[in-house]
């Protein structure tokens, strides 16, 4: 009897508290609606320039991009679909050359002492470039635009996945060697069964880096080379003046590079096997 | 004189001996570049082990045991071959040692286990490693029979994170010996598990040691387990150049149960000689840290 009574006073104030998640994100919709406010506030009372639209005006037209996003009137009037196609797929294939080149130059640079510090000059002169100042260059190298996007590209996408490559080949764990040396493994046995899985969660969050920087890079690239793609519309829409197309563009850039990064993600934990990077 | 009279010595002894180590000594060498002076991480020349001896007949057990820090994993280790003395021989069979080999099998404290494999992919890569020309369905059947072996059917398709420590140390255990290693080299394998795991590995490591009667050399810093498993028992001196101060014969019975263990004769005696000499050695090594520590500071 006095156990129930305990039980009901004990179980009634946890009705109205709320688990971290529930509270953040009350907190997230009171942010977004505290800024859509003062954007649509802002708007209508003239505090921004005149080009601004209100907070609805986007909304309306973000709604309109994303319910038709494959229509195609001709090469500047493409459906959102379209643009961002256009441009994954010169960040995949730029992103996949650079890969290719990373990853073995990074397996080779791994395994040899001589090789890597033969090598590290031209990384550490190169990987704080601006991936934007190769793009005059691929200009001046390749004269057309589609394979200068690639080019810089793929130079972008080189460095983080060399560089973690190299480390994990390098620090392959002792013990796993030794296993190797006692049951007198091939060298090439060593490497594919052992030192390539050992570092397959460096390689995949290289790749992981190098993808998120790639994209990034890949609107700067389309501005000023122009022609197609997500880059290329949000500076054509700038030309039109059409500000809602950009900031719809902006949103969707994001969402774009979110999905990348967690696919990314998701291939980090399926080669992990529990291992802690 | 004296080296003379211990090569002798060692050709008499070696005849029988499926393993033996002469004189074996390792120094590690210090740092004294001028950039390691310069940036303070210096260091001396440490000599761990100075003119080991040490002759194994086959099929037996032995144990090292010795106060921590006194050059065991160092003197396993130049055995396995995956370091080099800095003089000496290892030789087995007669046939000095260039190397580490699959003729000697290596249960590593850590596990190990290569943690994209499963327990029987694991077990299987050594298989194949060691004997490529068996055909598929053999190699299947060895890791089969040594998964069993040690208990682990049913974990077969596991993966070695979904393991407790104690079924690693399985997995560690059945892959050593699948490859059917002439001698077994254990670093203090059971270190890393609570008592009750391993209580229980160590009854394992004695029934399969009954069935297989291999040579097997361990580490531990465990007196019960020493007495437990082992023909004899090598107890080492405290480093710097730590030699082996005594060989104990174990004269008990087998199988061995570590419920009736104290019941053999002579158990309490060797016991008690096994607990002064690590005493003694481990008082010996605080109290020369105490007195380094004091004179660095004075
Ligand atoms: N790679 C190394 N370089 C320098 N000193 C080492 C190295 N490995 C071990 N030592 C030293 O050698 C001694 C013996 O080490 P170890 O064989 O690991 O001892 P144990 O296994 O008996 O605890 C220790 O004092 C240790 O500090
Ligand atoms: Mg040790």
């Amino acid at each position: 009897m006095s156990n129930t009574v305990m039980h009901r006073t004990g179980d009634r104030p946890q009705r109205f508290t709320l688990n971290t998640n529930q509270k953040a994100f009350l907190l997230f919709l009171l942010i977004l609606g505290v800024v859509l406010l003062f954007w649509e506030a802002g708007a209508r009372l003239g505090w921004f320039s005149q080009l601004m639209p209100s907070a609805s005006a986007t909304m309306k037209e973000f709604w309109w991009w994303i319910s038709n996003p494959f229509f195609d009137y001709g090469p500047n009037d493409k459906g959102i679909g379209w643009l961002l196609l256009t441009s994954l797929r010169r960040v995949l294939l730029g992103f996949a050359i650079g890969s290719a080149i990373a990853i073995p130059l990074g397996i080779l640079i791994g395994l040899s002492e001589v090789a890597a510090r033969a090598v590290d000059p031209f990384i550490q002169i190169l990987k704080p470039v601006s991936p934007l100042a190769w793009l005059p260059l691929g200009l001046g190298l390749l004269k057309n635009s589609e394979s200068t996007a690639l080019f810089v590209i793929a130079i972008t996408s080189i460095w983080p996945t060399l560089i973690n490559t190299k480390f994990g080949v390098s620090h392959v764990d002792q013990s796993y060697l030794d296993v190797t040396r006692t049951l007198g493994a091939s060298r090439w046995r060593t490497l594919s069964r052992v030192i390539l899985p050992a570092a397959a969660p460096y390689i995949v969050s290289g790749l992981r880096i190098s993808i998120g920087i790639a994209w990034l890079v890949i609107v700067a690239a389309e501005i000023l080379v122009g022609g197609s793609g997500i880059g290329y519309f949000v500076w054509n829409e700038w030309n039109n003046l059409k500000i809602t197309s950009i900031i719809t563009a902006i949103l969707i850039i994001g969402v774009v590079g979110l999905l990348l990064d967690r696919l990314f993600g998701l291939l980090q934990a399926w080669v992990a096997f529990g291992q802690k990077l | 004189m004296t080296t003379h009279t211990s090569l002798i010595r060692t050709a008499a002894m070696s005849a029988s001996a499926q393993l033996s180590v002469s004189n074996v000594s390792k120094t590690y060498f210090g740092k004294r570049d001028w950039f390691s002076r310069a940036t303070r991480k210096a260091t001396l020349d440490y000599t761990a082990l100075e003119d080991i001896n040490l002759e194994i007949e086959p099929n037996t057990f032995v144990s090292i045991i010795g106060p921590s820090g006194c050059g065991k994993s160092t003197l396993l280790n130049i055995i396995a071959g995956l370091s080099q003395p800095t003089a000496g021989t290892v030789a087995i069979g007669g046939t000095p040692i260039n190397g580490p080999g699959p003729d000697r099998g290596v249960i590593f404290q850590n596990y190990a286990l290569m943690p994209w494999m499963t327990v029987l992919d694991n077990i299987l890569f050594a298989i194949e490693t060691v004997k490529p020309k068996l055909s598929v369905s053999r190699r299947m059947a060895i890791a089969q029979e040594h998964i069993d072996l040690v208990g682990l059917r049913g974990a077969e398709h596991r993966h070695p994170h979904e393991l407790s420590g104690g079924m690693k140390q399985r997995v560690g255990i059945a892959r050593a010996l699948a490859i059917d290693p002439q001698i077994l080299l254990m670093d203090e394998p059971f270190g890393a598990l609570d008592a009750l795991t391993r209580g229980f590995l160590q009854d394992e490591v004695e029934r399969i040691w009954e069935q297989q009667r291999k040579t097997v050399i361990l580490i531990t810093h465990s007196i019960e387990e020493a007495l437990l498993l082992s023909d004899k028992i090598v107890m080492m001196t405290r480093g710097p150049e730590a030699r082996i101060a005594r060989i104990l014969d174990v004269p008990f019975s087998r199988p061995r149960h570590r419920e009736s263990l104290d019941q053999q004769a002579a158990y309490h005696a060797l016991k008690a000689e096994m607990e002064l000499h690590l005493s003694q050695e481990t008082r010996a090594v605080e109290e020369s840290r105490i007195r380094r520590k004091a004179a660095s500071e004075a």
